[in-house]
């Protein structure tokens, strides 16, 4: 392949990247927003919720790239770039898988915790905050993790709104090259990286999450230095452990 | 913008065209992805490393890259090699070839779930390996792997539109056919949106009866 086909290529692989970034944080917020709502007290915010996500998770991306991108303008008046209909798209698409995530990983957690946060005359915001989100959401990295790779597979599928990412790149390279194998082995190959450097970095960032769970924030300090200082400063040495601390 | 009844009435006829290779496509692929998922299954339990290393590498491959790019790669690279296919037949195997590496995960978790006493029965019994796995391990394994083999049906639903891109004229395909042709997207591109929900509540309700069946 030429300099410029290669050129062309890493273009493609940099809107890709960009296309990701933006997706992931949209179904990230969209994940945690409607996922709290699922499992909030009030029955209407639970029913919104719920019926965000089945509707959702019951259409394919792919009819919902196009609804952003064709439809939305006749219904508003304006045109959206591809960079932004796809993100849209696939953010909400994927924020509807992401919410079922962060229900699950939120109702997994000990009731007793949250009545813990009862007893102490928490907020429903505080429990949240400080007791059910800190517990869930190591748990919420694996699945996380597939949904991201899931995200990053569903980026291809913007090319055909006619977005320079990755995938659409690679056609363009193909009808100037006449060359199929040869392309598409390449295309598959960089995907199969950036899904694997992907997985490394999620991995890496579980096991970080998980190191800091339980752990007390006198940590490295032996239960009898930990008493000394207790009484010395006279805060319980009690009251710095667990989740609470 | 208007809703116009009557472009849902013009599109309806193209609809159904697009349903029924919509449904074709989706029952193919559950097969294919089925069986091909099983063969893997069975294939990684296998002895030698010589077998299911190269199984391993190549289903991790095709799990972790986009169906969009292996549906490119087959529709045109296979020609060049020779074999010539439809659009739809190619459409069909790569989304059975894609979920299989899924589905083989699935049989794997219920393999593996079997108790094993119930192999000790089959070894004491004197059962041949494959009377074995015929008669003892996989209708333990299969029952208990069908709510989740579901939950890949549904998926290869929302993945048939993708057929679109290697000019299959599924409901997409006619959805944007039709668009094309009398520069109405907002009737066509919804139908088929509402169409895909229905689609997918029905098969997931179908679902759970089968479950409720093979359980009681």
């Amino acid at each position: 392949m030429t300099s410029g086909l290669w050129e062309l290529v890493l273009k493609g692989v940099w809107v890709t990247v960009q296309l990701l970034f933006l997706s992931a944080l949209l179904a990230g917020a969209v994940s945690f927003v409607v996922g709290i709502a699922r499992t909030h007290r009030l029955w209407v915010v639970r029913f919104l919720a719920g019926f965000y996500t089945e509707v959702f998770r019951g259409t394919s991306a792919l009819i919902m790239i196009f609804w952003v991108y064709f439809v939305l303008p006749l219904a508003f008046g304006w045109q959206l770039v591809p960079l932004w209909a796809g993100s849209l798209a696939l953010g909400l698409t994927y924020g509807a898988y992401g919410s079922e995530i962060v229900r699950g990983a939120l109702n997994a957690v000990d009731p007793a915790q949250k009545e813990g946060g009862i007893a102490l005359s928490f907020t429903p915001w505080q429990r949240l905050k400080l007791i059910l989100l800190p517990q869930a959401v190591p748990e919420m990295i694996p699945p996380f993790s597939n949904l991201l790779i899931e995200l990053l597979k569903g980026t291809a599928l913007v090319s055909v709104i006619g977005m320079g990412d990755l995938a659409f790149s690679g056609n363009l390279v193909r009808l100037a090259l006449q060359e199929s194998a040869e392309i598409y082995t390449y295309l598959l190959v960089i995907y199969f990286v950036i899904a694997f450097a992907l997985t490394r970095v999620m991995r890496g960032l579980e096991k970080k999450l998980k190191a800091g769970v339980g752990k007390t924030p006198t940590r490295g300090i032996s239960p009898q230095q930990e008493l000394k200082r207790a009484e010395t400063t006279g805060v319980g040495a009690s009251s710095s452990g667990g989740v609470l601390g | 913008m208007k809703w116009d009844w009557g472009a849902v009435g013009d599109f309806m006829p193209q609809f159904w065209d697009g349903l029924l290779v919509t449904l074709q496509a989706l029952a193919l692929g559950s097969v294919i992805s089925f069986a091909l998922g099983l063969v893997w299954a069975l294939l990684m339990r296998a002895p030698t490393r010589w077998v299911t290393w190269p199984v391993g590498a190549v289903t991790e491959f095709v799990r972790n890259t986009p169906l969009l790019v292996q549906l490119f790669f087959l529709f045109y690279v296979l020609p060049e090699w020779g074999l010539t296919f439809s659009a739809l037949t190619t459409g069909v195997f790569a989304i059975g070839l894609h979920y299989s590496t899924y589905t083989m995960q699935v049989y794997r978790a219920g393999i593996e779930a079997v108790p094993v006493g119930q192999w000790e029965a089959a070894t004491a019994l004197n059962l041949p390996v494959t009377r074995t796995w015929r008669v003892v391990i996989l209708p333990q394994a299969i029952r208990r792997v069908v709510p989740a083999l579901g939950n890949y049906v549904i998926s290869m639903l929302k993945d048939t539109p993708l057929l679109m891109a290697i000019t299959v004229l599924d409901m997409l395909g006619q959805a944007r056919l039709f668009s094309q042709e009398h520069f109405q997207f907002t009737e066509p591109l919804t139908v088929i949106g509402v169409a895909f929900i229905l689609i997918s509540y029905l098969a997931s309700l179908l679902m759970r009866a089968l479950e409720r069946r093979l359980v009681h």
